[in-house]
């Protein structure tokens, strides 16, 4: 659900010690999970997923398939992010992968176009799975550009803004406030003035008195995740496309980048502005061992964004009350959250696809979506699993309807679905960092884009 | 071969001779097979895919020069080899200083085991966790060396997010890992040096740095020339500190490259380009080894 493309990422190995612990809870429950072995005559799977949070309740969907199919045996294997794709690739060279597993938009082009997923038309079951089973959008995301699926929509994630409500009712602020804000890139609307008034320096004077000292900041209005990337899922790519920005010239498999539209220099500009003016950490401020939700835990920022996938670490951390609420509103009249969805691919080399294609089948099913639901740290791809796990939140006293309202709403836009993804990760890095550092500015995002566009041609 | 086989003087000897090539070559298969399988047959297969576009998942396509042509107008390569020599410099420059006062001070000054074997102790510390440790320790927010730096008056220091300061740190802390290893090896070639030199020298009233200047030097120079060969050889390579720590970031300032090639072919399934990098990186460093050992006489002794 991390929007790193790279196999390697330090962010994995050294994330706060909830994820930390979830991933030591994950690996002793790592390989097979359930039962010692196949049963005699079973035909034995593997099916393959990375998030450690996703583990039990995908344990228990597997466990109602086996009862229904005891002619299959599903054998689990969760491995961390990084690692995952490591071993993914080594395994499909090896001609030893894993007949299912769960997939990423950021991998799954590259996967089709090394001839390593297998198209899921023609398996069974998975034809008669209507696009409309699932959460508009979320098929075409998982989509190939020549007309076939190539995975079944598992789960999705939005972003929203999240905070403290101990430091809301210290400030005097309402959850209103915060749910009714504005935001334009010209002078930041609402927004940058609610920013500005949370942010305090280290004298005690906030960011909208005079007298405010941006280079000594005791608590950053917005906080920021070590590394901010080409997608910026959690970052500035509400606000580009509040603007009516695109990433690319289609809705999917876009083969022309937009870094050099004007609205995406304006964003970018507002942006790291911030840091200009103190709202937001400097370049290399927080490394990986505080993140956002430390920084908001430690009062070193008052909000931050975060993925939907988040939401359970958020809750959990200690003494931090969970307030959730909606990105601002853009220029084109609503909030716009990122939209990503996994999904579940079946692997080309796979000698039992047929049994594969029940399980995640099976998977997008009512029943197994309930019961995924209803263990989710996240949304399952299917109403009934949203409705579930939006249930589920409830109950732990979580409103997490500013999350699944841009969905349900509308107000969403696609995670970036193109061929080269890691290239073009590599080359928008740099231009990331220096514009964090303060060197370039969104203008010259023109000139890295030339070389993303020169990738496709 | 030994001298005795070389023996045709009685009929038992020119038998054992027979028996000895066999046995010879018993001996040297396991060590050859492990040469072959893993260093010759993947230079060989390594220099062929560097003609290649290959993605590991489907065949190699032969591409001629294209690889090579595109190296040379890669600013990104360009990058990262200016990066990989500003690290060696650093590190080699550091380590072999340290390593040396080390090295003398553990001839000169104690014949303690116990500290000889402290000296050594970062090297049994593998560089993933020390890259690790250090990352911590150098955290901006939560690392002791920042806090202490706060104590002392001084605004924290974002080692790993610094454009300046990233190489240095990196380099750095590789020489931690590194200087007490390369301090035995100097050791060893110190211990090779007679004492009797050093007497002479004291009787003839020379200080301790005179001695260091005119006996220890000039008589360590050929193992000191090979140190520095296999160390720069080593530091070429560095990878797993970047790849733990940074990345190869902010802003491509510690993309090395290995971390260039790394990302070319596990993240890009550039096996073909990512070949050529590490052809063009084999030629730099036999360049380099071939200038080094001719320039330092490293296969002469001054000690008869």
């Amino acid at each position: 659900m991390t929007t790193n493309p790279l196999p390697l990422s330090r962010r994995r190995l050294l994330q706060g010690s909830a994820a930390l612990a979830a991933g030591a809870a994950g690996t002793t429950a790592l390989a097979s999970c359930g039962t010692v072995g196949a049963p005699a005559g079973a035909t034995e799977i593997d099916y393959w997923l990375w998030d450690a949070n996703q583990l039990p309740a995908y344990s228990a969907a597997i466990d109602m398939f086996m009862a229904e199919n005891p002619d299959v045996y599903v054998r689990i294997t969760q491995l961390g992010w990084d690692d995952y794709w490591t071993k993914l690739t080594a395994s499909f060279v090896a001609g030893a992968g894993p007949d299912a597993f769960a997939d990423h938009l950021a991998r799954f082009p590259e996967f089709v176009k090394l001839g390593v997923i297998s198209p899921l038309e023609g398996l069974g079951e998975l034809d008669a799975l209507p696009a409309d089973h699932f959460k508009q959008g979320l098929q075409e995301l998982w989509t190939g550009q020549d007309g076939k699926r190539y995975g079944v929509p598992k789960d999705y994630d939005t972003i929203a803004v999240l905070y403290d409500k101990a430091l809301l009712e210290e400030e005097g602020l309402s959850e209103d406030d915060l749910a009714s804000l504005d935001w334009n890139p010209e002078d930041g609307g609402s927004f940058e003035r609610m920013l500005a008034h949370l942010t305090i320096d280290e004298n005690g004077v906030r960011g909208d008195e005079d007298g405010f000292d941006p280079k000594r900041v005791a608590r950053y209005g917005l906080g920021a995740d070590a590394g901010i990337d080409y997608v910026g899922q959690t970052t500035w790519s509400a606000f580009a496309f509040s603007t009516g920005w695109t990433f690319t010239d289609a809705e999917t498999w876009g083969t022309s980048f937009n870094y050099d539209d004007e609205r995406f220099a304006a964003t970018i500009d507002w942006y790291f502005g911030l840091v200009d003016k103190g709202f937001f950490p400097p370049f290399g401020m927080f490394g990986d061992s505080s993140p956002v939700q430390t920084q908001v835990q430690t009062g070193r920022a008052a909000l931050g964004m975060a993925g939907s996938w988040m939401i359970s670490t958020w809750a959990n951390l200690e003494g931090l009350e969970l307030g959730i609420a909606p990105l601002p509103t853009g220029p084109v009249g609503t909030p716009m959250s990122m939209f990503n969805g996994l999904g579940d691919s079946i692997s080309a080399q796979s000698e039992n696809k047929d049994e594969a294609a029940r399980l995640i089948g099976f998977l997008a099913s009512d029943a197994a979506q309930q019961a995924i639901g209803e263990r989710a740290p996240f949304f399952p791809a299917t109403d009934v699993g949203t409705e579930a796990a939006v249930a589920a939140y409830a109950d732990r006293g979580l409103d997490v309807t500013p999350f699944t309202d841009r969905v349900d709403a509308g107000e969403t836009g696609l995670y970036p679905l193109v061929e080269n993804s890691a290239a073009i990760a590599s080359i928008m890095q740099a231009a990331f960092d220096q514009c964090w550092m303060r060197q370039i500015d969104g203008a010259d995002f023109a000139s890295y884009n030339e070389r993303v566009n020169a990738l496709f041609r | 071969m030994s001298t005795a086989t070389t023996s045709t003087r009685s009929v038992p000897t020119r038998r054992r001779r027979k028996d000895d090539t066999k046995l010879a070559l018993l001996f040297i298969a396991p060590a050859s097979l492990g040469l072959l399988v893993f260093l010759v047959w993947p230079l060989l297969t390594g220099i062929y895919y560097s003609f290649t576009e290959y993605t590991t998942l489907t065949p190699p396509q032969w591409v001629g020069l294209d690889n090579y042509v595109r190296l040379f107008e890669d600013p990104v390569f360009w990058t990262s080899l200016r990066v990989t020599i500003l690290y060696v410099v650093i590190n080699i420059g550091v380590q072999t200083v340290v390593a040396l006062l080390i090295a003398v001070l553990m001839q000169r000054l104690t014949q303690s085991t116990i500290l000889r074997s402290l000296v050594l102790a970062p090297y049994l510390v593998s560089n993933v966790v020390a890259a690790i440790v250090f990352l911590w320790i150098l955290d901006t927010q939560l690392g002791i060396f920042n806090v202490a730096l706060g104590w002392i008056g001084f605004d924290p220091i974002s080692f790993w997010a610094d454009e300046t300061w990233v190489i240095p740190t990196v380099a750095l802390v590789n020489v931690w890992r590194h200087m007490g290893y390369t301090a035995l090896l100097l050791f060893a070639g110190l211990q090779s040096i007679p004492s009797h030199l050093y007497e002479a020298a004291r009787t003839e009233g020379a200080g301790e740095m005179r001695m260091f200047r005119s006996i220890t030097l000039p008589l360590l120079r050929p193992i000191l020339a090979l140190v520095l060969i296999m160390t720069i050889i080593g530091s070429f390579q560095v990878f797993d500190t970047v790849a733990v720590t940074t990345r190869g970031g902010p802003a491509d300032a510690s993309k090395v490259l290995q971390m260039y090639i790394y990302d070319n072919a596990f993240a890009q399934y550039q096996f073909g380009y990512a070949s050529a990098l590490s052809v063009a990186l084999l030629v730099i460093l036999m360049v380099i080894t071939f200038a080094q050992y001719w320039m330092t006489r490293a296969g002469q002794s001054d000690l008869d």
